[in-house]
């Protein structure tokens, strides 16, 4: 249980991160106490219910998800499909989003909510095949199983393309950096639009958490999982893990919003067929 | 110990499931039919966890999570009434749909009850889900993973075709028309 503990401590560094990055690193504590204390507002006929229910289930997949992350050796639970399981939970913030945006009755929010759906097989098929082809490598959908997979030669540097897709799939399903058009400003804040107070709070903080924890997978599925010198495993993947949240941040403030046109020529364009070719070449090397 | 946990988990699933599935004819508002339609789907992958087909199990959650995300932008796109936010009804022909139903509910009974079952030989395999795939597919396993790749190839070929003048229509004027 303390995996899911360390990802929620890295996802409130995360968002200190950005602040500090912004110049204002207290930033994010600021606005969490502003918002557990401004009042409720509610739409008119809002179907509070499936709101809530969206709100809510955002963090708690990102739990779920931080359940299958091994740090070194460490895991939560010991589960012989933990790169589906993390996909699925990964998945659930497509229903999350599309929750928010519809329950609240606001057309802002609507079309949020709506951009996500309408994007998400764009980025999660690429995703999907840069996960299965670090599975493929290293024979196994066990997370602890791919690391150990990796002695020597992380899967990073022979399979790059995966990796690049792995990360900018990502920050796509955790809608971030150039791909936050579900609370795009062009719709004014879209799924975010209507949401207040802790509701408000609750959903951000569940999308940092989405945020960490596929950084934390991405330690085992290409970067090594725990190996390195001196320092035991489960501090090496910490450090890795902390080291991709940080560039996954720091990406936020360096890259645009890219136009969503665009954005989905290139994920169905170029993101696919890269992932594809990769996983073809693991796979001639491996069998 | 662990076979009363499970039995219990196997019978509030097995209820929560039925409950949802009930619930979806229920409620009136599409939006709450998709998501209770998804909430018994994913009890129906736990009770496949519960088995130990972890594989299908997790894969059941994931895949139905996503079918009725797809299918809720579908819904919406073809509903009569804007955006399908108006509350409605999920009964339509309540006479025959009753008839078709408690029909089919009676025959699967009655299955259940005039079947002889097999006693069990043998033991659980090690990996259920190995076997599954073995019974299921067998010797038609290349057949099937060609079709699987034919299937995902047409998938993309035809997202990529209907979206070649997508809605700000780039290709014509060089990306000015959305502006």
């Amino acid at each position: 249980m303390v995996e899911v503990l360390v990802l929620g401590v890295l996802a409130v560094a995360a968002a200190s991160f950005g602040g500090a990055l912004a110049g204002r690193p207290a930033e994010p504590f600021r606005e969490a106490a502003r918002l557990l204390t401004t009042q409720w507002r509610v739409t008119a006929r809002a179907d509070v219910l499936l709101t809530r229910i969206g709100v809510v289930s955002l963090p708690v997949a990102a739990a779920l998800a931080a359940l299958v992350v091994p740090f070194g050796d460490r895991v939560a639970v010991g589960t012989r499909v933990g790169v589906v399981w993390f996909n699925a939970m990964e998945v659930v913030a497509w229903g999350s989003v599309w929750l928010a945006g519809w329950g609240v009755n606001s057309a802002f929010g609507l079309v949020g909510g709506y951009r996500f759906l309408a994007q998400g097989l764009a980025y999660e098929l690429p995703h999907m095949f840069a996960l299965v082809t670090a599975a493929l490598a290293a024979h196994s959908l066990d997370l602890r199983a791919i690391g150990q997979a990796q002695d020597g030669l992380w899967f990073a540097v022979w399979m790059p393309v995966a990796f690049v897709v792995y990360l900018v799939s990502a920050a796509a399903m955790a809608f971030w950096g150039p791909f936050d058009h579900p609370v795009g400003a062009d719709v004014a804040g879209g799924v975010l639009a209507e949401l207040s107070g802790p509701d408000r709070l609750v959903f951000l903080a569940g999308r940092y958490g989405l945020l960490a924890v596929a950084s934390a997978v991405a330690v085992p599925l290409f970067l090594g999982g725990g190996a390195g010198p001196l320092l035991p495993a489960w501090l090496w993947s910490l450090l890795k893990t902390c080291a991709v949240l940080a560039l996954l941040v720091w990406t936020r403030r360096r890259v645009p919003v890219l136009r969503m046109d665009r954005a989905m020529t290139a994920a169905w364009t170029v993101l696919i067929p890269a992932s594809v070719l990769q996983m073809l070449v693991v796979a001639i090397v491996v069998v | 110990m662990r076979g009363t946990v499970e039995a219990v988990a196997f019978w509030v699933l097995a209820a929560a499931a039925v409950g949802a599935g009930v619930a979806v004819f229920v409620v009136d508002s599409m939006a709450r039919a998709t998501f209770a339609l998804l909430a018994s789907f994913l009890c129906v992958g736990g009770e496949l966890l519960l088995i130990d087909l972890h594989y299908l199990g997790v894969l059941i959650v994931l895949m139905m999570i996503m079918e009725m995300l797809v299918m809720a932008v579908f819904m919406v796109m073809y509903m009569m009434n804007p955006a399908g936010l108006m509350p409605m009804t999920m009964l339509h022909n309540r006479r025959g749909a009753l008839a078709i139903s408690g029909g089919a509910f009676a025959a699967l009974a009655a299955g259940v009850f005039t079947v002889p079952w097999p006693e069990r030989e043998g033991r659980p395999p090690r990996d259920p889900t190995v076997a599954l795939g073995e019974a299921i597919m067998g010797p038609k396993m290349l057949v099937m993973m060609v079709i699987g790749v034919a299937i995902l190839a047409t998938m993309i070929a035809t997202v990529v075709l209907s979206a070649h003048r997508g809605r700000y229509d780039r290709d014509r004027d060089g990306g000015e028309a959305a502006r």
